[in-house]
């Protein structure tokens, strides 16, 4: 009996472990990288000292990860007596097991050149399941599950402030993944595919990134991914200045840790989902090119690519978390069932129309005016919808004081003492 | 006070223009500040490495120090009003006579003690010769309680050590400033 593991296998494993050695590698230097975007936005200089350890070699403050991380996993993992020790334990495992299982389907560059000397004869997409055709379902199946992490966390804790942050995020992660859907739905419809990587090569080989031929959807799906990051300005399920850290409130040491990088990790998640489908993936005009991978310099530049228009998001995500302050809950709602999801759905309606009608469109007017016009007319939906809604939402509140009151009910009081 | 009082003047909050509604000006507004901000130099100082600067010494109230007179005495004549005006109570003096014809008395010891000072100058207004003076130095460490109460020696050694960046204070009680 053969009882090595066969070749396919030792890829899947070898792409795993790079993968989730990346993926935590990542995580670490992101909370170095955030702590310095606070920093900087405060004008601040932020953490430069920890370098080589041991060593008086500061590099800019690179050990900095290393020093955070053995904190946490060296302090006191306290489990306090009133919690549901099951759930409380299994939260954090939960969250963090979703939140890497996710990247399975996410492609991390485009492919790698056939590799004869080591039996690999064809292009190896850098895809962990390559065969897998509905990427996009898998992708939202387990973040829907990584809301149970929040959920069990919040309940098992038996806090209020855990229980309320809970309560909040299943609220407003339920709420966010329609129009989250909705700006995927457009994407989907125009790649005419599930998968990931057939969505960047679509974008790839008409060079039209869906950004700029949906940007209506991408502003649906851009608002909904800030919000399902549970990032500001939508991180109401943990604000910390209301809800003591909301969910993982009664977590501490290791569990801690276990939650607050798989917040990292769904905010590299966004950043994936939102190169891949709008921002053209490893596509860079006049760069990568579109066609198949036959060197590996190809393949090393488009993996570049993604990685900085990856990072690139990501700063973004860090910049906004000081530009603007959070929403109130009833906005947060507001803004996605009268605002996210009307314009989702005339952004879905408005790709529908256009695929329906592009082939009497190019046969009535012409291959390049067509094309031209797909991409105008989205562009002028993308105005006008954005004006609409603009004008027509409740998203402002009367907070004017109420004057036709008579007098406060605190007076007697008053003249009492 | 009622809500209709005529003392209370109403503001009326601005209606929303489109640019607002459209959420535009917060928006671009928003990310500018944070982007200048991102940029613009920054205020932190590294301490060890790079000294924070003191914006008038004279004024600014660390460690202290003795003063000496022109003959390189010691200025003070124990005459415990420091030491009755400390709140922390920091300051013990041992006076005994002075050897000296032009006073009375001189501290045979003096000892400040630095953990228990907090630094609010009130000694420095007490002396009614100028003697005892707050300088400049912020970085007052030490190993050991022991080490961090001054005696005279140590708090004359203070004046020698700052005479040149900070003089005496007033010239009418011999100061040189």
């Amino acid at each position: 009996m053969n009882l090595l593991p066969s070749l396919p296998t030792i890829v899947a494993l070898v792409k795993i472990g790079l993968l989730i050695g990346g993926l935590m590698t990542a995580a670490a230097y992101l909370v170095l990288v955030e702590r310095w975007m606070a920093a900087w936005v405060q004008d601040r200089k932020g953490p430069n000292r920890v370098g080589i350890p041991l060593t008086k070699v500061r590099l800019f403050g690179l050990g900095q990860p290393l020093a955070d991380g053995l904190k946490i996993i060296l302090k006191e993992d306290f489990t306090p007596k009133h919690v549901d020790k099951v759930l409380y334990t299994a939260a954090p495992l939960v969250i963090l097991a979703a939140s890497l299982a996710i990247f399975a389907a996410i492609p991390f560059g485009s492919s790698l050149p056939p590799i004869p000397a080591l039996g690999l004869t064809g292009e190896e997409p850098l895809l962990v399941a390559p065969g897998l055709d509905v990427g996009v379902l898998w992708v939202f199946a387990l973040s829907s599950i990584a809301v149970y992490g929040v959920l069990l966390g919040g309940w098992a804790s038996n806090n209020k402030y855990g229980f309320l942050g809970g309560l909040r995020s299943s609220a407003q992660l339920v709420a966010y993944e329609i129009p989250l859907g909705l700006g995927l739905l457009g994407v989907v419809l125009a790649a005419g595919s599930l998968k990931l990587d057939t969505i960047m090569n679509a974008q790839a080989s008409t060079g039209v990134w869906y950004a700029f031929a949906q940007p209506l959807g991408f502003l649906v799906f851009l608002v909904a991914a800030f919000a399902e990051a549970a990032r500001l300005p939508f991180d109401l399920p943990e604000a910390e200045q209301e809800l003591v850290g909301g969910y993982h409130t009664e977590y501490s040491g290791i569990k801690l840790l276990l939650f607050l990088v798989a917040e990292f990790l769904h905010m590299v998640t966004a950043a994936f989902l939102i190169v891949i489908m709008f921002l053209g993936g490893w596509h860079l005009w006049g760069v990568t090119g579109s066609g198949p991978v036959e060197t590996w310099t190809v393949a090393l530049l488009r993996f570049g690519v993604l990685s900085a228009k990856i990072l690139g998001v990501i700063l973004f995500f860090m910049l906004v978390r000081w530009s603007w302050p959070r929403f109130r809950f009833d906005q947060l709602m507001n803004l996605a069932w009268k605002v996210m999801l009307p314009l989702g759905l005339v952004n879905l309606v408005a790709v529908a129309a256009i695929e329906e009608f592009r082939p009497q469109l190019v046969a009535a007017v012409g291959e390049g005016t067509a094309k031209a016009a797909a991409i105008a007319i989205p562009w002028v939906v993308f105005f006008v919808g954005w004006i609409a809604a603009g004008m027509l939402t409740p998203s402002g509140t009367d907070n004017t004081p109420i004057r036709t009151h008579g007098p406060l009910d605190i007076e007697h009081e008053l003249v009492e003492v | 006070m009622k809500p209709t009082d005529p003392a209370i003047t109403w503001l009326e909050e601005k209606p929303l223009g489109l640019a607002e509604r459209l959420y535009l000006p917060l928006f671009v507004g928003g990310l500018a500040t944070t982007a200048r901000h991102l940029v613009s130099p920054k205020v932190t100082v590294s301490y060890p490495e790079q000294r924070p600067t003191v914006g008038n010494p004279l004024i600014y109230r660390g460690v202290h120090r003795l003063n000496r007179d022109e003959e390189g005495r010691v200025k003070c004549v124990a005459c415990f009003l420091c030491a009755t005006a400390c709140p922390a109570h920091c300051i013990d003096i041992v006076a005994t006579e002075s050897p000296w014809p032009d006073r009375e008395k001189y501290p045979e010891s003096f000892q400040i003690d630095e953990l228990r000072c907090i630094f609010c100058g009130m000694c420095e207004e007490a002396c009614p010769v100028d003697a005892i003076e707050l300088t400049s130095l912020l970085d007052l460490t030490g190993k050991s309680r022991e080490e961090m109460i001054f005696d005279k020696e140590k708090l004359l050694s203070v004046y020698d050590m700052t005479k040149d960046a900070e003089p005496m204070k007033s010239a009418s009680l011999g100061g040189t400033l």
